[in-house]
């Protein structure tokens, strides 16, 4: 498995997450897109779509599957990567160069590993 | 009794034996005792030679007209020999859905033809392998446009009566509001519209020719639904698409329909075929199978189910559609039927249609009483009053093999296609003649 | 294989239609479409043989064995073809006045009879197209039920996590939330989790039985006990109803409503996906909901009438007729003896497929099964890197359909074997032999399992490629 980037955060549901001038980037992390496998396609929210903490806010499809992705953070969708609408496989290809959403106006968070602490959940899922 | 069962008795023994058994009712220990049945209560079974007979004497007392002037979301066309011929082949018939592409490319291939020929017809981008009819493709359509914030659904007053049901019955199970736009002249009321249009309206649903036959002005209605942010929803009818104006060129975003004049039999209202094509921005939007093209291994191209995330076997209960068995032979059947007509084959279809209505029309205005209801334009149906009751006018024409237009509140909707021929129209007008004076 | 389109000639065609004998309807230009569709223009001849070459490579009940579990790939018997084929049955307008349609309206009388019987229902509607339909019909008349007795609080469906696909989403569509509740380790609904779901909320439970797993639920008075005394209602999805006819009936059970498929039990053909039927039966108490219109005999005549408090339309016209009048011819042929008869062969099939590839498979749930049973694939996969997948995938060299794969989701690399009882002996012997030629290929030779099939008009398709960058039409040139 791909190493795990020390600056972010991650959450057991295996979505990554970083601040970043203000807001908020959420993305998939390497061990989620290795589990989906090839994906297909994503559903992402609009702009200004509200996001509560734990709840889906995407949804990740491959061909036999789908994967709801769930909000680490509550708060309103500042941004979508558009990009991966149409090129979904950059996920499988570069999940930590690829976030989905950035988040502005956030109040709630939840609770986030570090990288050492998600690399030990991984391996433990892995069982 | 008949049986479709080959083992013998000897061998189904045997396998028993294998199995350690000696009687079938032990492998239906699971069922509680106090629920097993001792008979059912239904006839004994019978061989082939005399099911056919009791089959055939049904269907003998079925009346078969010879002239059939009614419509209405059923319509009576010639369907080519070879479509029966072609559609009838063991393979196609006794096949499951096709998701093992490997043995099924044939299916699926068809399919990709249906849905090429179908956007074709309405001038949209991509279509779905099929649903269950034209009402519940209505219905089917209205979903697609449900989105967070927008949910309104609005359908004019001119649609087809048992579509407007489906598509109520629909939206009452998910607490979606359908507002009804009032009818103004035989079409839709363009100002009610307008009205009715706001920023929480997902949709609006007008059939074009509508309920009464009449050309609806599709580009009023696309212009002000789509200023309102509201997508619209044309329910067509497919044999008028080989002449009239497509939805995609009015710029709809949703064409749906009844595809059973596309070579399917009446057969008292089913098997239909529901056809749902739309643009390329809602392509998953759509509800149902769609078969796509890719490439096998080997690079060699192929087709199979495609884009299936948005179906039920995965999405559960987060999918906009329950729909899993379709129409497919009845897909097939259109496709056929649209190779063997062709471009120019369905435009001949089209206007034959259309211009035996409007000789029906003109003739039938000839006769004291009948008047045409609007002098708006109409495909191949249109509404006229009648000086007699409708009732006795179906009757006294049913007994000349001829069925008369369908008595409605307004009138009596009249109908055409090819098959009712200037010969079959002027007897029509004879008879009707003939019981008006009786009458009178 | 060529598309209709690339064959297609410019100038060919066929003359089906004369020239039209009154004059033309004239639209003015702003009416009309302003370039024809560009649809094929072919010789007959060259028409037949495209449908003949996919004819070729499409496989059906008729040209080899097609044990696909849950689908009950039945023989389509050809005397059904036929029948529904009588121009009395094809060329009758849906809206004909009634008394020109007695023959028609009997077919559909004596077939909502014979399902009523066979179901244990009191009443029936023809009018749902399919499975799903069904369902989505069946869960309006309980949706009306709890209305109209002001129990407005019933929201909840509850479903076991082994069921179809269509049942939560017929739940919601159907204005319903799902509850989905665990099975037990012998696959059946677990009571206990059972008991914890229902309560005030609940407005019934969907059950399919036997289940996926092609296990009669023991349990299963006990289980319908529990929603009707929680004041839930009982929805039988008669998915698996091939097991069980003339044995035991879904009303005897504690169903309150139920839908067959005539597509599956009753013999009638799949039609590469359809046009399929699925005719939703219930309880007096529920028949008053039931959709419009519904028909009724009195003195040798038929009429249509509309249920007082009818849940409205759910199609246009009162069904697909013609699958009615093949399922009617159906179940006439078997009758009394003969429906039975076609269950318990179904059952003795499978427990017989089963006897043989036991000890060799691993089955999910190691009992008597009805009609199906459920393999799983999780240890080979383990132990040799060879998934449910390729072991269906290299039946497909012998002609053979491959089972129901990665369903039900409980199961893990499940293949569910339903044989049907229309399967001879040797049928079985002949599979369960190759099933387990393949086992050994695994065993030795596992990496080829992978590519496999090999002697198919083609191999494994790219799926993700077709689903990233979706192809749904021909380009034209």
């Amino acid at each position: 498995m791909a190493s795990v980037p020390a600056e972010l955060k991650y959450t057991k549901s295996h979505e990554w997450v970083k601040e970043e001038d203000g807001l908020y980037v959420v993305g998939l992390t390497d061990f989620a897109q290795e589990a989906l496998g090839d994906i297909v396609f994503i559903n992402m929210p609009e702009e200004g779509d509200d996001v509560v903490s734990g709840e889906s806010f995407a949804d990740v499809e491959s061909v036999k599957a789908v994967s709801d992705v769930f909000s680490p953070v509550s708060g309103t969708v500042a941004e979508v990567n558009e990009e991966l609408i149409d090129e979904p496989a950059l996920i499988n290809q570069e999940p930590y160069e690829q976030w989905l959403i950035k988040v502005k106006d956030v109040s709630d968070t939840e609770e986030l590993m570090d990288a050492a602490a998600y690399e030990e959940f991984c391996a433990n899922e892995e069982e | 009794m008949g049986s479709y069962i080959p083992s013998t008795a000897q061998e189904r023994q045997k396998m028993l034996s294998a199995m350690g058994m000696s009687s079938t009712d032990e492998l239906y220990a699971s069922v509680p005792e106090s629920v097993r049945l001792k008979e059912l209560n239904i006839p004994s079974g019978c061989t082939e030679l005399e099911v056919r007979e009791k089959i055939t004497g049904m269907a003998g007392k079925n009346k078969v007209f010879s002239s059939i002037f009614r419509g209405a979301g059923a319509y009576n066309h010639y369907i080519p020999s070879i479509v029966k011929t072609i559609t009838s082949k063991e393979e196609f018939v006794t096949a499951y859905t096709p998701y093992q592409a490997e043995i099924s490319q044939g299916v699926l291939q068809s399919i990709f033809e249906y849905q090429t020929e179908m956007c074709q017809l309405t001038g949209m981008d991509v279509a779905n392998a099929s649903v269950y009819d034209g009402a519940v493709a209505a219905a089917e359509a209205v979903f697609m446009c449900q989105e967070r914030k927008k949910q309104g659904v609005i359908v004019s007053g001119t649609v087809d009566p048992k579509v407007l049901a489906v598509i109520k019955t629909y939206c009452a199970s998910r607490s979606v509001e359908v507002k009804v736009l009032p009818v103004s002249d035989y079409a839709t009321d363009m100002e009610a519209l307008k009205a009715a249009l706001d920023k929480t309206s997902a949709c609006v649903y007008v059939q074009s020719p509508n309920y009464y036959g009449v050309i609806e002005d599709m580009d009023a209605v696309v212009a002000a639904s789509h200023e309102a942010g509201a997508k619209v929803i044309m329910g067509v009818n497919p044999i008028a698409l080989g002449l009239l104006k497509t939805p995609g060129e009015y710029g709809v975003d949703i064409a749906v329909g009844e595809g059973q004049p596309l070579g399917l039999p009446l057969a008292y209202g089913g098997p239909y075929l529901g056809f749902v094509t739309t643009t390329n921005a809602m392509v998953r939007k759509l509800p149902g199978r769609i078969v796509g093209e890719t490439v096998d291994a080997k690079g060699k191209r192929c087709y199979v189910l495609t884009l299936q995330a948005r179906e039920q076997h995965i999405r559960r209960e987060k999918a906009s559609s329950n729909i899993c068995s379709n129409e497919a032979l009845c897909a097939m059947t259109a496709a056929v039927y649209l190779a063997a007509m062709g471009p120019k084959g369905i435009r001949k279809a089209a206007e034959s249609s259309a211009a035996h209505a409007h000789y029906l029309a003109s003739e039938l205005c000839k006769i004291p009483g009948f008047q045409l209801v609007t002098d708006k334009p109409f495909f191949h149906e249109f509404v006229t009053t009648t000086p007699i009751p409708a009732r006795i006018l179906e009757e006294d024409l049913a007994a000349e093999g001829i069925l008369c237009g369908l008595p409605i509140e307004e009138g009596i909707l009249w109908c055409c296609t090819e098959l009712c021929t200037r010969k079959k129209i002027d007897e029509l007008i004879r008879v009707i003649k003939a019981v008006c004076q009786e009458v009178a | 294989m060529e598309l209709l389109f690339e064959r297609s000639r410019a100038g060919r065609g066929m003359d089906l239609l004369p020239d039209c004998d009154v004059p033309e309807a004239d639209f003015g230009d702003e009416l009309l479409r302003q370039e024809a569709p560009r649809l094929p223009e072919m010789a007959e001849i060259d028409l037949g043989r495209h449908y003949t070459e996919l004819a070729k490579e499409t496989h059906g009940v008729n040209d080899g064995f097609y044990p696909l579990g849950s689908c009950t790939m039945k023989y389509n018997p050809r005397i059904n073809e036929e029948l529904s084929g009588l121009p009395g049955f094809t060329a009758i307008h849906p809206l004909q006045p009634e008394n020109t349609v007695q023959g028609a309206l009997q077919v559909m009388y004596d077939t909502e009879k014979l399902l009523g019987e066979i179901t244990g229902m009191d009443s029936i509607t023809l009018q749902p197209a399919a499975g799903a339909h069904g369902e989505y019909t069946g869960l309006l008349l309980i949706r009306s039920y709890h209305l109209s007795r002001g129990d407005v609080g019933r929201t909840k469906i509850i479903v076991p996590d082994s069921a179809h696909g269509t049942n939560p989403a017929s739940a919601v569509m159907a204005g319903f939330s799902v509850v989905s509740v665990p099975s037990n380790d012998d696959g059946g609904v677990d009571l206990e989790a059972l008991k914890a779901a229902v309560g005030d909320d609940t407005a019934g439970l969907m059950l399919t039985n036997p289940n996926t797993v092609g296990i009669f639920d023991p349990n299963i008075l006990e289980i319908t006990k529990i929603i009707h005394e929680a004041g839930g209602l009982c929805y039988y999805d008669g998915a698996n109803l091939n097991a069980i006819m003339g044995v035991v009936r879904p009303g005897d059970m504690g169903f309150d409503c139920v839908h067959v498929n005539l597509h599956k039990t009753f013999s009638t053909p799949h039609g590469g996906g359809g046009p399929g039927s699925g005719p939703v039966g219930c309880k007096a108490f529920l028949a008053d909901f039931l959709p419009a219109p519904q028909v009724r005999m009195s003195d040798g005549v038929y009429s249509l009438y509309a249920p007082t408090n009818s849940i409205g339309q759910v199609r246009s016209f009162g069904g697909n007729f013609l699958v009615v009048v093949r399922a009617l011819t159906y179940i006439l042929t078997l009758g009394r003896e003969g429906i039975p008869e076609a269950s318990t062969n179904a059952v003795l099939n499978a427990n017989y497929m089963m006897s043989l590839l036991k000890g060799h498979y691993d089955m999910a749930y190691d009992t008597v099964c009805m009609h199906e049973f459920v393999m799983t694939l999780e240890k080979l996969k383990h132990d040799y890197g060879v998934a449910a997948m390729d072991v269906a995938k290299r039946l497909l060299d012998f002609g053979i359909h491959p089972p129901t794969m990665y369903f039900p989701l409980i199961v893990y690399e499940a293949l569910m074997i339903e044989p049907t009882e229309t399967e001879s002996k040797e049928t079985l012997d002949r599979a369960a032999e190759l099933f387990l030629n393949i086992l050994e290929e695994a065993k030795t030779n596992g990496e080829e399992l992978h590519h496999a099939p090999h002697d198919c008009y083609i191999g494994r398709p790219d799926e993700v490629n077709a689903a990233r960058k979706p192809v749904l039409t021909y380009s034209f040139a």
